[in-house]
């Protein structure tokens, strides 16, 4: 599987070697490549700082005060994971044509990403154990201070991690950048591929995409430091005395509300407006019966591959740690710093010329998809595996049980939610992944993401509407799966999850 | 976790059965079938809908459609080669059959094929034809402009005066082929030096649909896209042609370039008898009048046919005179490339 997702990543590398300095150095040092450049920074950086910002002040708003419908505004704020980033884009820009380039862009995507901070720093804020900032109270620090000096560090791996994966959706999101016509590194690899394929120029700058990716890792990982802020004992069960916002409750649970407005409102508005309104809107119900199969099917398959394909490579890591294991488990990271694209191009070429019958099938699409999204479940099932007493095994060796059945009867059922939630996360991800599934996915097959994406880029918006409708109705049962945070398994994961580095 | 572990457990082997029993089913045979014709297609993917059940009803045979871009499946052949699935290859614009062709894996047609279409767009070694014809249009905005204030050439639209108000959609393979239409005519250095105009002065969109939008709402005044964007939508309900209309270049200057849709048959294929059965029909009055009347409003290049008299007459377009076969799409990306279009 390691080997597998090195793929791509080989690919990219002969490719740049076979191009050669000379001319890589040409097509690198010209004046599209800065402005890519320029663009991909500048609105990476922009979102990360945006989703930290909003994403920190929500989980707080609803966790450690007394804001009016808490419970409620929580399912509301975690509520656009359900709605894929091209979605939102294609209901902002065809509500509104002007709502493109930087602006649109920046608007579209922190308001899809800022769950990725918001639901790591609330399972965080579950977790931490009041007793700590009660003891700076009765020392005397202000509420503020205590915030600033007690919870905030303790919140820095969630708000790290959270940054993190918007960062990285950011660099290879395709879909709502292209509709809302702001050229970054994937969309301008996405334009090159569609004139040459295989081209040197797409693969120069899948190269400096690459480059770009492990920047952020190993900032990512610079940042996060050496410091660990792990308490010893469970600590006392009970949530923490919520902050009295006296005559700011109102105005403050009103800005929530605009922010949910704006997230899954605005989306909503607009496809409920499409369906009924739009000129090209039609029920095709045979294909729309087909993309949902498909689409599940594919979901499905692949998030149980993925997901199985994790548990070996999280055994080594956490059970048997060396360098050899650990080479391994990062090895499978390298495929995230990748579009599908790129990914899905690597395995057209590599399936052509070593294994020709599997080009186009099922099979291929599945294994493209467990490269792309391996990370998602590798951190997922390795948090739930740390969690996993060493001790519990060996006892069960000690009363006779063989490593099958100690595997089947004490640490399966131990790392059940975890799987579940890696698999959730990486389902969310396959059914609504759009390029490699474009290349690669057998003739004949269509799934959801890719007819939407068929009618939209042809500004057919209401024929378009019904498949944005069922991908984000297909995505709500992974969504619940994740928001139910209560479970200290579950919070954990998905704290975890946010830090793949 | 309120479940007992044994029961999760039961449940998490359920569901990992019933997917893998999905899995399977997705993976051989019984979902996809084992169509009679695959057609690897970069037309219309609305025009090709409307068309192939009106072959399958004819022929009996069961047809499977790939859709992609222009190059994008050209390469793709391109790459599959003898390995290739696709029996036929349909495209929007030329360039990309004569990648294919350069790559060798077209059959030569019969002559039943080709014999309903014009030699002109048929190319000498006849590896591939033409089924239906473009036209290249400069759209403008009726409410700043005039049809005297467009100008005489599209390569005009390089000149700084149009800095800022000239819309036109680079990554498309419809742009590329006026492009190397220009390469064609004009030669390497005017081609380089109008793309370095474009470059500075155009307004830079996702696609023509989006060209048509931005000249409507008066983003900018011109735009430059094919014919039947704006004819569709005047058919349709006029929402973006209402304050818009077409400005045809004529006089044999390379804005008034005719792209040709190529359709051709893999010499890899196993279906030669098929795919032969279905160019002909493709050509055939009965195929072309149905295209005619379709929403698609392209000129049908079988002269029996005819498009809705509301689209300026195929008579009246004064195109230059192209070989079809020597539009080069590779030459055209590097000089775009080049000149940081793409």
């Amino acid at each position: 599987m390691a080997l597998l997702a090195l793929v791509p990543l080989a690919y990219v590398a002969s490719y740049v070697v076979i191009i050669g300095p000379v001319d890589l150095w040409q097509l690198i040092a010209r004046p599209r490549i800065a402005e890519l450049l320029r663009n991909t920074v500048t609105l990476a950086l922009a979102c990360m700082a945006a989703t930290v910002v909003l994403g920190l002040a929500l989980a707080v708003l609803v966790e450690r005060t007394d804001l009016p419908g808490r419970r409620l505004w929580h399912g509301l704020l975690v509520a656009p994971l359900a709605v894929p980033a091209f979605v939102n884009g294609y209901a902002w820009v065809s509500l509104d044509r002007s709502i493109n380039g930087f602006g649109g862009a920046f608007l579209v995507v922190t308001l899809s990403y800022y769950p990725l901070v918001y639901l790591p720093v609330v399972a965080m804020l579950r977790r931490l154990d009041p007793a700590l900032e009660e003891s700076a109270w009765s020392l005397g620090h202000s509420r503020t201070r205590t915030f600033r000096t007690v919870v905030l560090p303790q919140l820095r791996p969630a708000l790290l991690g959270g940054a993190l994966l918007v960062g990285l959706h950011l660099l290879a999101e395709f879909g709502a950048l292209s509709l809302l016509r702001f050229p970054t590194f994937t969309t301008a690899i996405y334009d090159q591929y569609g004139s040459t394929f295989n081209g040197a120029a797409a693969t120069a700058m899948a190269g400096v995409l690459v480059l770009l990716c492990l920047v952020l890792l190993l900032a990512e990982l610079r940042l996060r430091g050496d410091r660990r802020y792990a308490r010893l004992g469970r600590g006392a069960a009970r949530s923490a005395v919520p902050l009295d916002l006296g005559t700011w409750r109102w105005p403050l649970a009103a800005t929530v509300g605009a922010v949910v407005v704006l997230a899954i409102g605005v989306p909503a508005f607009s496809l409920v407006r499409w369906l009924l309104a739009g000129t090209s809107t039609e029920f095709p119900l045979g294909e729309l019966t087909q993309a949902l199969v498909s689409t599940v099917a594919l979901a499905l398959a692949g998030a149980v591959a993925t997901t199985l394909a994790a548990i070996p490579v999280v055994w080594l890591a956490v059970r048997h740690r060396g360098w050899a294991s650990t080479v391994i488990e990062r090895s499978t990271y390298v495929a995230n710093a990748l579009p599908g694209i790129v990914v899905g191009l690597a395995l057209v070429v590599a399936s052509l010329r070593v294994v020709p019958v599997v080009y186009q099938t099922a099979g291929l699409l599945v294994a493209a998809y467990a490269i792309l999204f391996l990370p998602r479940a590798v951190v997922t099932v390795r948090a739930g595996l740390e969690q996993a007493p060493v001790v519990l095994d060996d006892v069960a060796h000690g009363l006779g049980l063989g490593p099958l059945a100690t595997a089947r009867r004490v640490t399966l059922p131990l790392i059940a939610p975890s799987l579940g939630a890696g698999a959730a996360l990486v389902f969310l991800a396959i059914s609504t992944e759009l390029t490699a599934t474009l290349m690669l996915s057998p003739i004949g097959t269509s799934t959801l993401a890719t007819e939407f994406w068929s009618a939209s880029s042809e500004l057919r918006y209401g024929a378009a509407a019904p498949y944005a409708l069922l991908l984000v109705l297909v995505s709500i049962p992974a969504t619940v799966l994740l928001m139910r945070t209560d479970s200290p398994a579950t919070a954990t994961t998905v704290v975890e999850e946010r830090v793949p580095a | 976790m309120t479940t007992s572990p044994r029961r999760s457990a039961t449940r998490v082997s359920v569901a990992l059965a019933s997917t893998l029993l999905t899995a399977s089913t997705l993976s051989g045979c019984g979902v996809f079938g084992s169509p009679d014709l695959v057609i690897y297609n970069a037309q219309h993917e609305q025009l090709l809908d409307e068309l192939i059940p009106l072959f399958e009803e004819e022929s009996g045979l069961d047809v499977e459609l790939r859709h992609g871009k222009d190059l994008e499946m050209a390469n793709q052949i391109t790459e599959e080669g003898e390995d290739s699935p696709a029996d036929v290859f349909l495209t929007e614009n030329s360039p990309a059959m004569t990648i294919v062709d350069n790559a060798g894996l077209f059959t030569e047609l019969p002559e039943a094929v080709t014999a309903t279409i014009p030699d002109d767009y048929v190319p000498s070694d006849r590896t591939w034809t033409g089924f239906l014809a473009r036209s290249t249009v400069a759209m403008y905005n009726t409410e700043s402009m005039t049809e005297a204030d467009m100008p005489a050439s599209i390569l005009d639209f390089a000149d700084p005066e149009w800095q800022g108000r000239v819309a036109f959609s680079p990554t498309g393979a419809d742009f590329q082929a006026i492009v190397s239409a220009v390469l064609e005519l004009e030669g390497e250095e005017a081609t380089r030096t109008w793309l370095e105009g474009l470059e500075a002065n155009g307004v830079i969109v996702q696609n023509n649909l989006v060209v048509m939008q931005s000249v409507d709402s008066g983003e900018v005044d011109a735009g430059i896209a094919y014919h039947y964007y704006w004819y569709r939508d005047r058919e349709e309900n006029g929402t973006d042609s209402d304050t818009s209309a077409l400005h045809f270049f004529g006089d044999q200057d390379p804005g008034a370039f005719l792209s040709i849709s190529g359709a051709g048959i893999l010499a890899s294929s196993e279906k030669q008898e098929e795919a032969e059965e279905f160019l002909t029909w493709l050509t055939g009055t009965e195929a072309q009048q149905a295209m005619a009347e379709s929403y698609a409003l392209e000129y049908p290049l079988n002269p029996d046919a005819s498009l809705d008299p509301a689209v300026k007459p195929f008579g009246e377009l004064e195109p230059p005179q192209v070989d079809v076969s020597s539009l080069n799409g590779p030459q055209v990306t590097d000089l775009m490339t080049e000149a940081g279009l793409l």
